[in-house]
């Protein structure tokens, strides 16, 4: 009996500039294999499907346990983490392909820069730093906790941006990640110093009213985060302040 | 780090409020108007010369309809292209609704623009009177008819699936519970308002 084996067809691209390629590969089934395990195995010996000596798939991982966000590719069309597709489960060859909404650095390596310049626009962040000791932070109700706890799952990972509609590439829409962190950081007892801030950088350019209400965000997110949630509350809440700077201003 | 101030979002909500208020509060007068064409031919008449000499009809109708129609039908055209469909990847119900809400807005954007210049503008400019008789006469023709119905479920959608995510947009329906039986209670408008729609064009 032939040994069994896992194809695999990546897509490939050497430099930011350079332009897409495929590849096929077929290496030996293993028990429990994920795709991280598969693409080590091509790293160990970069030969095509035809026999062809090729250069090592280039990807990215860190945590293996689907909170870290790193290895998100898009496997059989569906965007989603590496290390959490199993080869058992999955349809094989197993198709793999960058992220289509971040520049890709090489194969299937993208850059994602963008979510943490957005982290930073709209201070993603509780103030706690100063000269002097501020004693404990006010408590949270369980109720308020089990909230905080839902969105602060959040890995930066991008696949609710992925499959956004309203997200480019080339456009300034901030997507349903940064609205959720919004949200959480707003919600936060200290974090509220900061509230008018967010709303404010939220009401500006790809804010909040560049959604589309696909909902697509909350269907492809991996760790169940309630974006469309978080989009809406973000809503009420800049609903809110407009009427706070056209009537108490 | 400064976000980038613009008008973006004032643009944003006021496309949404305007596709309400008074877009889609003219719809439902719109429509049940039309309604009264199921009575026959004088009562329909009676409520047209009622509108028809309305005190500052010109104003109200640039103010209340006009104006609103071309800037949210405008701004409408960009937002659809600034958006990139990916359904055939990610088919979710909620994708496929946004779709249809991009379809629709366009197609409409053609019919209101002949629905505005056959029964009103060349009536204001050519004094063609609008009447029963004219409006049975246009749907004697099979394409008319039909053009119309297409116009009328489009409208009726358009409309209904609009109060779903103006109530997204504005923080009324926040959870997903809510969001789901607005949901359902949008799409029961749409059904409701394509029926009295369309009873009232067969009805001429």
């Amino acid at each position: 009996m032939a040994e069994k084996t896992v194809r695999l067809k990546i897509k490939r691209q050497l430099n930011a500039d350079s332009s897409p390629f495929w590849e096929e590969f077929e290496i030996p089934y293993g028990p429990s294999m994920n795709v991280i395990s598969c693409l080590v195995a091509i790293q160990e010996n970069p030969v095509t499907r035809s026999g062809k000596k090729t250069t090592a798939v280039a990807w990215e991982c860190s945590c293996l346990e689907e909170v870290c966000g790193a290895c998100t590719m898009i496997i059989n069309g569906k965007v989603r983490q590496a290390c959490s597709a199993l080869v058992d489960n999955i349809d094989q060859p197993i198709v793999l392909e960058p992220m289509t909404k971040f520049p890709v650095v090489r194969d299937l390596v993208v850059d994602r820069q963008r979510m943490f310049d957005n982290l930073k626009k709209v201070q993603a962040w509780v103030p706690v730093d100063g000269s002097f000791d501020m004693g404990p932070g006010p408590k949270l109700k369980e109720s308020e906790r089990a909230v905080h706890y839902e969105l602060s799952k959040c890995m930066t990972c991008g696949c609710c941006l992925e499959v956004c509609p309203q997200f480019e590439k080339d456009n300034d829409f901030m997507g349903a990640q940064i609205i959720s962190q919004v949200r959480l950081f707003n919600f936060h007892p200290t974090g509220a110093a900061l509230k008018e801030d967010r709303l404010h950088s939220v009401m500006g350019k790809g804010g909040v009213a560049e959604c589309g209400n696909a909902q697509n965000c909350v269907e492809a997110c991996p760790k169940e985060i309630p974006l469309t949630t978080s989009i809406a509350e973000v809503g009420r809440q800049v609903t809110l302040q407009v009427m706070k700077d056209w009537f108490l201003k | 780090m400064e976000t980038v101030k613009d008008n973006s979002f004032f643009y944003r909500r006021l496309h949404s409020l305007l596709g309400i208020i008074p877009l889609g509060l003219f719809i439902l007068e719109h429509f049940f108007t039309n309604s009264f064409a199921i009575h026959g031919a004088t009562v329909f008449n009676e409520k047209i010369d009622f509108f028809a000499t309305l005190p500052y009809l010109i104003v109200i109708e640039l103010v209340f309809i006009f104006i609103p129609l071309l800037i949210h039908g405008i701004y409408g055209l960009y937002i659809v292209y600034t958006g990139q469909a990916n359904q055939l990847q990610y088919g979710y119900y909620r994708n496929w609704m946004y779709l249809i809400q991009r379809v629709t807005g366009v197609i409409l954007l053609f019919y209101i623009g002949w629905h505005v210049w056959t029964t009103r503008l060349s009536a204001l400019l050519y004094g063609k009177e609008v009447s029963f008789e004219m409006m049975h006469k246009m749907l004697a023709s099979p394409l008319v008819f039909w053009w119309m119905v297409v116009g009328v479920v489009c409208v009726a959608f358009h409309f209904a699936n609009g109060i779903w995510s103006f109530s997204i947009v504005w923080g009324i329906t926040i959870g997903p519970k809510a969001q789901k039986r607005m949901g359902y209670i949008t799409m029961g408008l749409f059904v409701i308002l394509a029926i009295v729609g369309v009873k009232a064009l067969l009805a001429f």
